[in-house]
């Protein structure tokens, strides 16, 4: 099952290696991470997603909540959370066809953030599963070019 | 204001190091130039494995953060080891590595190694300390980390520019690690009577008491909880002295090599309260079958060692002293009279024995005398093997700290260090290594230090021939094919025959111990080995007595890898 782990931490070198390395250190494949301060500079806030076997990664949130420069950690899969993922996307789009573009990306909520001679820059914020559903239609018009950020997540209130 | 490497200098003095072990090189000039004045005790080891199975051997003796000092590149990797051993058995320690000036980090220097990141998975915490104005709190923190929750070794890689910088702001990083970070020691008092509850009600309760009662000092209220509610007692191997085995409530040491009435009481409990230990794999043996018909309780430290690879129903995560301090008031005295009466059948129907009337040597015999002659008063040390598990089983440990041995990583070479570092801790007391032929040989050299330093203790190599647990293991479940685990001539393989033509057994260990200042004894019979012992305890310096045993002796009982605990062998059919 896929896991999606915040971790709150000392904005240091050295922390990101420690806690990629408590998770690749088992095996397991890291399937997108984000890292940025917060608004004490001194800390950071990483989103890190992982597929895993639920026992084994919660000792690893157990592990990493034990080390010295990580200041919190918390599983939010199954918890009320918020999740965003920002992906930029060049799509072929010569003059013929770029009003199909632009108007598949408005449907979205994306953005036309370049316009180039043969293809245009989309960018588009969104979770997961949007995101994937703008990708699988924009794919026929032919994908030049793709960047993500990974999903970062906060925990809701209740 | 004061430089880097009198930073480091006072902070060592703040923590109340008084020894440190170590060896020099270009990186760390500056903190040697320090040293040269400073009120330490300073050994010069011949290995940095050395030195931090030292400071390794110093820290399990004394319960003191042992301290080591190398250099970069190949003397901070020749640490890896040491660390790893110590992390792997949770002991606080600290190590200090030079690192090639700061502008020429990742350049590949001179003897440049990425200190940090090679040691990140064996240490507990690790700096690579950027300004020499985060010296002293660096220095201070560290201490602290190897110390408290579960312990375990922090190294600090200080290059070499910040050593010879001078503070500009002495308190410009005052911070010591977050609140918050520190673990809950007292315990939840509802959990904690919930444990009292279930102790009460249990009919077949066991206690499975592990290194962490050592580590935590708890030896006193283990037995007084033992004691007053009458639960039988059996300890892993790092336990070994949390309890004392002269008790009829002891069932000894569990697990792979565990005694009989120990594994066989884990399977009948109805209530296993494991206190301080992790569930490893060498005592759990098939983890579905383990205490199969046990409410099982821990008790611990460390929150990821809760449910880490057994389930628990009743977890108290907390500071052993205190929870037990709490625990004891709530528990009643019962007499169990029926699970007693079980336990003491099993022991007498299955106590540690070998073939007492042999005539050739046995190593168990050895073992036998050497508890006899100390009286059970000696600090024992292991190296890691076949001897390893009978100093489990034919010494009888009465107090904490009176044995160490690497558990967790099963480092070979540990245990003349080990020794050393704890009888440079512990001058008074008196210091045994018990080693293997196979395992001495991986750090002799440590010998003169313990020659120079005037460290009396006694080294006596259980000389078997072979690597004696790898060829039981061989002979067990590898058709007795001992690939590589010959040291003698016969029965090599033949693509391992010996060319040369040396008739006889290498090395020779007399030699060698007197070659390197110490004195030399070597026994094959049974009557010579208590006068020996008697001599050797009488001669105050390092001696080493070569012990010519059999050689193709076995360990038993054994739970063979993957079958329950209820399936030991207890000897070649
Ligand atoms: C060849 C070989 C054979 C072996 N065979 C056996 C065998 O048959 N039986 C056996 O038992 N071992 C055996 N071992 C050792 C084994 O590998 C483990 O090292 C050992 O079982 C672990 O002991 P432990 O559970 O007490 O854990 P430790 O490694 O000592 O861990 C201590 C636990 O206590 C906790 N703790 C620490 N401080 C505190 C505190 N203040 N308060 C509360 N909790 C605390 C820690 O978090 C940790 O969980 C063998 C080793 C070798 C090399
Ligand atoms: C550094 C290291 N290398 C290899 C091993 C694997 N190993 C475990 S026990 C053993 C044999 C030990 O032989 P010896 O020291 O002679 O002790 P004996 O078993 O004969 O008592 C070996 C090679 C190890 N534990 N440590």
């Amino acid at each position: 099952m896929k896991h999606v782990i915040t971790a709150l931490v000392e904005n240091q070198p050295g922390v990101l290696a420690r806690v990629v390395g408590l998770i690749s250190g088992r095996g397991y494949n890291i399937e997108s991470l984000n890292v940025a301060p917060t608004q004490d500079p001194n800390m950071s806030r990483m989103t890190i997603k992982v597929p895993g076997d639920d026992h084994v990664l919660e000792q690893v949130t157990r592990q990493l909540n034990k080390l010295v420069d990580v200041i919190r950690v918390s599983d939010l899969t199954g918890r009320r959370h918020l999740s965003r993922e920002l992906v930029l996307v060049d799509v072929l789009a010569p003059a013929a066809k770029r009003a199909e573009v632009v108007q598949l990306a408005a449907l979205f909520g994306a953005r036309v953030a370049s316009v180039q001679v043969r293809s245009v820059t989309l960018e588009m914020v969104g979770d997961e599963d949007t995101i994937s559903n703008l990708l699988t239609l924009l794919k026929p018009h032919g994908i030049q070019d793709i960047a993500r950020t990974g999903e970062i997540a906060v925990a809701r209130g209740g | 204001m004061k430089t880097g490497a009198a930073c480091v200098i006072d902070g060592l003095k703040k923590a109340g190091v008084k020894t440190i072990f170590g060896i020099p090189g270009g990186q760390v000039l500056d903190l040697f130039a320090a040293l040269y004045h400073a009120p330490f005790e300073f050994i010069l080891t011949r290995h940095e494995q050395g030195a931090t199975h030292m400071a390794d051997g110093y820290s399990r003796a004394t319960g003191k953060v042992g301290c080591c000092l190398v250099t970069s590149g190949p003397g901070a990797t020749n640490t890896v080891t040491g660390l790893a051993t110590a992390y792997m058995d949770g002991i606080p320690m600290v190590c200090i590595s030079g690192q090639v000036p700061s502008h020429m980090i990742g350049n590949d220097a001179f003897q440049e190694a990425d200190t940090t990141g090679i040691t990140r998975p064996v240490t507990k915490h690790n700096y690579l300390v950027k300004s020499v104005n985060d010296l002293p709190r660096i220095i201070a923190e560290a201490f602290q980390i190897a110390a408290s929750g579960k312990p375990g070794p922090v190294l600090i890689d200080i290059p070499k520019d910040v050593q010879r910088a001078t503070m500009t702001d002495a308190g410009a990083t005052r911070q010591v690690i977050r609140q918050g970070k520190q673990p809950d020691l007292k315990g939840d008092p509802r959990r904690i009577r919930a444990l009292a509850d279930a102790i009460n009600k249990a009919q077949r309760p066991l206690l499975y008491v592990g290194g962490g009662v050592i580590a935590g000092d708890a030896a006193r209220e283990l037995t007084a909880l033992a004691r007053k509610a009458g639960i039988p007692v059996t300890t892993t191997l790092m336990g070994l002295g949390a309890f004392p085995e002269t008790d009829p409530l002891a069932l000894r040491m569990l697990g792979m090599h565990g005694s009989v009435p120990a594994n066989k009481a884990v399977s009948e409990c109805d209530l296993l309260i494991a206190v301080g230990a992790r569930f490893d794999d060498r005592v759990t043996g098939k983890i579905s079958e383990f205490a199969p018909k046990a409410i099982k309780a821990h008790i611990d430290i460390d929150p990821s060692a809760i449910d880490k690879s057994v389930r628990t129903h009743i977890a108290v995560l907390g500071h052993v002293r205190h929870v037990l301090k709490a625990l004891t008031p709530q528990v009643r005295a019962i007499r169990r009279t029926p699970w007693l009466r079980q336990i003491h059948a099993w022991q007498k129907a299955y106590p540690l024995t070998y073939e007492r009337n042999a005539s050739d040597l046995l190593p168990q015999f050895v073992i036998e005398q050497v508890d006899a002659v100390t009286r059970g008063n000696a600090i024992i040390v292991t190296d890691v093997g076949q001897h390893q598990m009978w100093a489990t089983h034919f010494f009888r440990y009465t107090r904490p700290r009176t044995f160490l041995s690497s558990g967790g990583l099963g480092t070979m070479g540990y245990g003349l260090p080990a020794a050393i570092g704890a009888q440079a801790g512990l001058r008074d007391r008196t210091v045994i290594t018990l080693a293997g032929d196979g395992s001495i040989q991986m750090n002799f050299q440590e010998l003169v230090v313990a020659v120079e330093h005037d460290l009396p203790v006694k080294v006596i190599i259980l000389n078997n021939g072979c690597l004696g647990m790898v060829r039981q293991w061989q002979e067990m479940f590898y058709k007795s094919e001992y690939s590589a685990s010959q040291l003698g001539q016969s029965g090599r393989a033949k693509n391992e025959r010996i060319r040369s033509t040396t008739n006889g057994y290498l090395p020779d260990f007399v030699k060698m111990a007197e070659a390197h200042g110490a004195v030399g004894m070597r026994v094959s019979k049974n009557r010579e080995v208590q006068p020996a012992l008697r001599k050797a305890l009488a001669i105050h310096r390092p001696v080493v007595i070569e012990c010519i045993v059999r050689p193709d002796e076995n360990v038993y009982p054994m739970v063979p890898p993957g079958a329950s605990l209820n399936e030991m062998i207890h000897s070649m059919a």
